[in-house]
């Protein structure tokens, strides 16, 4: 694949020239192209970053106070989404989200109307409705990726001692400097953990954004269509290619940051 | 002047259990003070109450004059040395020390000077670069001090903090910690199971059984004056004597407590029994003896180095009889 993406395509007869170029590379720099790469990274840390806000809270419940059958209802209410099919969460999203979906009819009901409209009408990551709108892609991808950042928080969240909490209420720190200082650094590993999974699987998802969302091309979906309908397989792996070397990277920012001793 | 800290009828109830019940109790302004019992019997609870990790269940608990209920730990003027020390591993031993400073907003190069000051008085200068996990359980253990004091609290509370050493560093820490306390003239409340280092340590001791107070006064009270069996048995172990057997040898018809090392064996005068040696225990600087005499048990401890007694030879013991101390049937 790595050998394909130094090939390129003849642009008249569309047969791949098995010679070596960077030809290929110069097209995936193009503007149009650059636009997917920058959309995905941005959706990725988009989606990472909200998965860890809503993380924390919920394993720091979880790893604190939920005791016996709490517990277990966690793991279950964390886990149970992931036994059902991936595609028929998210087409059940889009009902949700639609127009006349369910969300739509809740803020009629609420005449929270206005405030939906004032969401959708947000330029860029606006649009008709939230099932056609980056915001409505934003939340699937969250809703999709979630419980793989909720457990190693969690699992994190629970090695705190709780005897470093009492030392540091104990030298006078309030509970939230307890949180800034102690709880969220000794945290972090895990968080960084489940960032690795919510990061690179939103960064290659080719099925979420092609069924919610205003159909901008992600990178998943840019290989789909370069190696499927366009048939240049030279410039799908060099898409290909680019999540790859953005994981590389993240990944050797998470081993610094001590992610892998946290799984 | 106003105690230190002040209990006043104080009880702390985990469901039916009764961890510290209705506990009386008062702590002078920069006394050293040993809370002695064992292992469940309420003394870390009553520590506990102190930091305000625990909030009684009834009863009224004052800080330097100040009442403590619904105080949170972060706002009381109290420092803990945990027993586990409670090191923050994400941090340099400096920053450990730094970190009542810091929460409190001192600005990084004041904080950092404060906290060398507090290394050197532990003994540890210029560690303050390296992490907790790079230091011995004794240095962990002076850096937790150090991070306590460094805060400069009114009362210093101490959980067992010798419990995880081993016998030789705990004697030099014991002594090391009465110079400190002595130096700094902080109220020092101290948690031990250990009745030599709560003697040999504290101005005063408070013993405890059961989540109550049993007898408080001075080490030489508790050790030469025990108030109830209880006391006698578990302060130095003691020989107690059922009120008959005791008002046959010329003691009160009571409850007495006899010190082993003020048995003689041989001839004398005060009290004396025939009795058959049971065992003979050779422990260094002393010999004890334990013999029966007509059912009743007696232990007597002999200086190393004199008499020589086998097992199940007859002897006489005798002692002096202001050795025999009545007490309560508690």
């Amino acid at each position: 694949m790595l050998a394909q993406s130094f090939f390129s395509i003849d642009e008249f007869s569309g047969f791949i020239v098995y010679e070596w170029t960077l030809k290929t590379y110069r097209e995936l720099l193009s503007l149009a192209n650059l636009d997917v790469i920058f959309r995905s990274l941005l959706m990725a840390i988009a989606v990472t970053l909200a998965c860890a806000a809503i993380s924390v809270p919920i394993g720091y419940y979880a790893a604190r106070y939920a005791k016996g059958k709490w517990k277990a209802l966690f793991y279950l209410l964390v886990m149970l989404p992931l036994w059902s099919s991936y595609l028929v969460k998210v087409y059940s999203w889009k009902l949700l989200l639609a127009q006349e979906g369910i969300i739509g009819w809740l803020a009629a009901k609420l005449h929270l109307t206005w405030l939906l409209n004032a969401v959708l009408s947000i330029p860029v990551i606006g649009g008709p409705s939230l099932s056609i709108s980056y915001i409505g892609t934003f939340l699937v991808f969250v809703y999709v990726w979630l419980p793989y950042m909720i457990l190693p928080t969690q699992a994190a969240l629970e090695r705190v001692p709780v005897n470093l909490l009492e030392a540091s209420a104990d030298l006078g720190a309030a509970p939230n400097q307890t949180f800034w200082k102690v709880i969220f650094p000794l945290a972090l590993p895990g968080l960084i953990a489940g960032s690795i999974f919510t990061f690179s699987l939103t960064l290659g998802d080719y099925i979420i954004p092609q069924i919610i969302g205003n159909s901008s091309v992600f990178l998943g979906y840019a290989v789909y269509l370069q190696q499927g309908t366009a048939g240049n397989i030279p410039l799908a792996a060099a898409f290909t290619v680019v999540p790859i070397v953005i994981m590389l990277i993240y990944l050797t920012v998470a081993k610094r940051m001590g992610a892998f001793d946290a799984l | 002047m106003k105690p230190a800290v002040s209990f006043q009828h104080v009880s702390r109830h985990f469901g039916s259990v009764r961890a510290v019940d209705d506990v009386s109790l008062d702590i002078g302004e920069g006394e050293f003070f040993a809370l002695l019992g064992p292992s469940g019997s309420g003394k870390t609870t009553c520590l506990r109450l102190i930091a305000g990790f625990e909030q009684p269940t009834s009863g009224h608990i004052e800080i330097a004059g100040e009442t403590a209920e619904g105080v949170p730990p972060y706002k009381r003027n109290v420092n803990t040395v945990f027993q586990d020390y409670a090191l923050f591993p994400h941090m340099t031993v400096l920053d450990n020390v730094a970190y009542g400073l810091m929460v409190r907003g001192i600005s990084r190069p004041e904080r950092h000077a404060e906290a060398e000051i507090a290394l050197s008085l532990v003994a540890l200068p210029g560690y303050g670069a390296r992490r907790p996990s790079q230091l011995s359980g004794g240095q962990r253990q002076r850096v937790a001090l150090a991070r306590a004091l460094v805060n400069k609290p009114r009362v210093l509370l101490l959980d067992e903090p010798l419990g995880a050493l081993d016998l030789k560093l705990r004697e030099q820490m014991q002594v090391e910690l009465k110079t400190l306390q002595r130096n700094l003239g902080i109220t020092f409340v101290f948690v031990t199971h250990d009745q030599g280092e709560a003697l040999s340590m504290a101005d005063r001791v408070a013993i405890f059984n059961n989540g109550k107070i049993v007898q408080a006064g001075t080490p030489e009270d508790v050790y030469e004056r025990p108030m109830v069996k209880f006391v006698a048995d578990f302060v130095g172990s003691s020989n107690v004597l059922p009120p008959e057997f005791s008002e046959r040898l010329g003691g009160p018809r009571k409850w007495t407590s006899l010190r082993p090392e003020r048995i003689s064996v041989g001839q004398g005068t005060g009290a004396s029994v025939l009795a058959r040696v049971n065992s003979v225990h050779y422990q260094g600087s002393v010999t004890r003896i334990v013999a029966d005499t007509g059912g009743q048990r007696i232990a007597a401890n002999v200086p190393a180095g004199g008499l020589r007694v086998t097992e199940g030879e007859n002897i006489s013991l005798h002692w002096p009889l202001t050795a025999m101390h009545a007490m309560d049937d508690g």
